[in-house]
């Protein structure tokens, strides 16, 4: 049974999900006041689910939507935001990691009949990753593999000591599994960094690489693990003596199930895909030795769910154009950042995301300077300086819907609480409604088939 | 004189609980503008804790307040600060092609404030 009723006002939530990082953790005991529309315990959540479950309570007096600061009806909005993306001559969407599958497949609908762009968030957290899968592959697993099998894992240029708090404890490290039923014992734990972070206890080892050496330390690994000498300099190069890397490359070879989980030291730094291209490239060779696999550890709930259904959807996984009607995938000039830096964008929907918060200023300026329709279900940087900003209902504590676990594995929501704010999915559909009926009043039925897909129910 | 060094920007704890807070609340404000620094480092400037400083590079500016961290834990010539506008203001739009614009290892130079 999913939910009990402990007393008149409170409502307990079984098995509800968190989905603030990637770990999506589908273990959540919810005690819900149903009265005051907040959860008042997340019992098994990490200090980040914890508090974000405990903040995402109903704001009543706050507007469903505002055009230009002001109060307004959602139809009146949803009005006003599809006249927009129709007029613009390249419209952007960007955001959706903190949404529903269902939702992000909408907005890809959306960006497909404006023959606009569409980009998530991974564009600034894994897209290097996702490009160097294209470039050299993934020796890929799910989460329960490493609980069950893993006897080494290495964290290379992340944190998830306070990223992913629960990564250590559900899956990699403490986590007791079938052929690690001593958990931590079991395993040898390594962590790669160029500062001493709060992972680094939790590791057996810690390695410190020196800042922007990530390539050169995963380059000479890969030669002594294909026997190979390497030259002495890379010692200063890296910080990291041939010594300990010898170390290290004998502890992979001879582990029985290895797993290394790459962090954004990789993608954030110069090298980028290169960076994550070698990390991946070392798992598939120890390949010859023992069973080796790599992942990204993903950042927002549903981030793993856009790449999905970009993917589907599109072919691609983020940073993807239509403006021919069919889609085409080019990193560094579809991609949001540059969409906006070079000031090509000239409307921008944004979907659970704040790029006016953590976007270079050029990019920020320049969204200053456009209309920009908002969606997210707190007052952000990006809603506040939005033309249309909608408010909803938060995914996973007011909506159902599936999202995707950093391993690729999709979790079906549990709703804790209804909110009086439509869903993104709802806007969007809404907002789709609108431009399919205003492009083809217009003659610019745009697309790769859009006379079906406006002949085809929503 | 101005030193120069490497900022990185990352996650922290209170960084993603005063996110859910909300980004206008003073502990989303204020623990977006801590910077850690090297004990060592800081002792060689002569700052202390609670110093502001303004971090600067072509892109932009930023004020923050600076905390020290153990030699161990930070190494010298570098500064971690939790992800957020200020960190923002330091960033290069250029992607490279990629997208991803480089979000980490910003080198800006440091001086105390007043």
């Amino acid at each position: 049974m999913s939910e009990k009723a402990a007393n008149e006002n409170t409502k307990l939530v079984e098995n509800a999900t968190c989905t603030f990082c990637g770990c999506v953790c589908d273990d959540m005991m919810l005690t819900v006041d149903t009265k005051e529309k907040r959860i008042t315990k997340a019992k098994n959540a990490c200090v980040l689910g914890r508090a974000w479950f405990a903040e995402h309570y109903i704001e009543e007096d706050a507007p469903p939507a505002l055009i230009d600061g002001k109060p307004a009806a959602v139809e009146d909005a949803v009005e006003e935001a599809a006249r927009t993306l129709v007029k613009a001559r390249f419209p952007i969407t960007y955001g959706l990691s903190d949404t529903t599958c269902e939702a992000q497949r909408q907005a890809v609908a959306i960006a497909d009949l404006l023959r606009g762009c569409i980009d998530t968030t991974t564009s600034v957290c894994h897209g290097p990753t996702g490009l160097a899968f294209q470039g050299v592959g993934e020796s890929t697993m799910t989460l329960g593999e490493v609980k069950n099998r893993a006897d080494l894992v290495i964290y290379w240029g992340g944190n998830p000591a306070e990223s992913h708090p629960r990564h250590f404890g559900r899956y990699a490290v403490t986590a007791k599994g079938m052929f690690t039923p001593q958990g931590k014992k079991d395993r040898t734990v390594v962590v790669v960094d160029v500062r001493r972070t709060p992972s680094a206890p939790a590791a057996n080892q810690f390695i410190q690489v020196k800042p922007g050496r990530d390539f050169e330390l995963l380059w000479a690994l890969r030669a002594l693990v294909k026997n190979r000498k390497v030259n002495p300099e890379v010692e200063a190069l890296t910080g990291v003596s041939v010594e300990a890397m010898e170390a290290l490359v004998e502890k992979m070879k001879t582990c029985r199930y290895g797993a290394l989980f790459l962090g954004m030291g990789l993608t954030m730094t110069r090298g980028r895909h290169f960076n994550s291209g070698a990390a991946l490239a070392l798992a598939t060779d120890l390949n010859e030795y023992t069973h080796f696999v790599a992942k990204p550890v993903r950042g927002h709930g549903n981030v793993t769910g856009a790449d999905n259904v970009m993917s589907w959807q599109t072919g691609y996984p983020f940073g993807v154009n239509y403006s021919r009607g069919f889609p085409r995938f080019n990193p560094g000039e579809f991609t949001t950042v540059d969409t906006l830096a070079r000031r090509d964008a000239d409307a921008a929907m944004i979907i659970a995301s704040d790029p006016a918060s953590n976007f270079p200023q050029a990019a920020v300026e320049h969204l200053r300077n456009i209309p920009v329709i908002a969606l997210d279900t707190k007052s952000t940087f990006t809603s506040r300086l939005a033309h249309v900003a909608f408010r909803t209902a938060t995914y996973g504590i007011n909506t159902t819907g599936t999202v995707y676990r950093m391993d690729d594995v999709p979790i079906t929501l549990r709703k804790a609480f209804e909110s009086p704010f439509p869903t993104d999915e709802e806007i969007l559909k809404a907002i789709k409604k609108r431009v399919r009926e205003l492009t083809l009043t217009r003659g610019q039925a745009r697309g790769a088939n859009a006379e079906a897909k406006a002949a085809a129910p929503a | 004189m101005p030193e120069t060094m490497l900022l990185i920007p990352g996650r922290s704890s209170k960084q993603g609980t005063s996110l859910n807070k909300g980004k206008f609340q003073d502990e989303y404000q204020q623990v977006t503008t801590t910077v850690e620094m090297n004990e060592e480092d800081m002792a060689r400037l002569g700052y202390s804790d609670g110093d502001q400083l303004r971090l600067s590079n072509s892109i932009g500016e930023a004020v923050v307040t600076c905390v020290s961290k153990k030699a161990a834990n930070l190494p010298q010539g570098l500064l971690f600060i939790p992800y957020g506008p200020a960190s923002s203001q330091l960033m290069d739009s250029d992607t490279a092609g990629s997208g991803m614009p480089l979000s980490k290892h910003l080198p800006v130079s440091v001086e105390k404030i007043g």
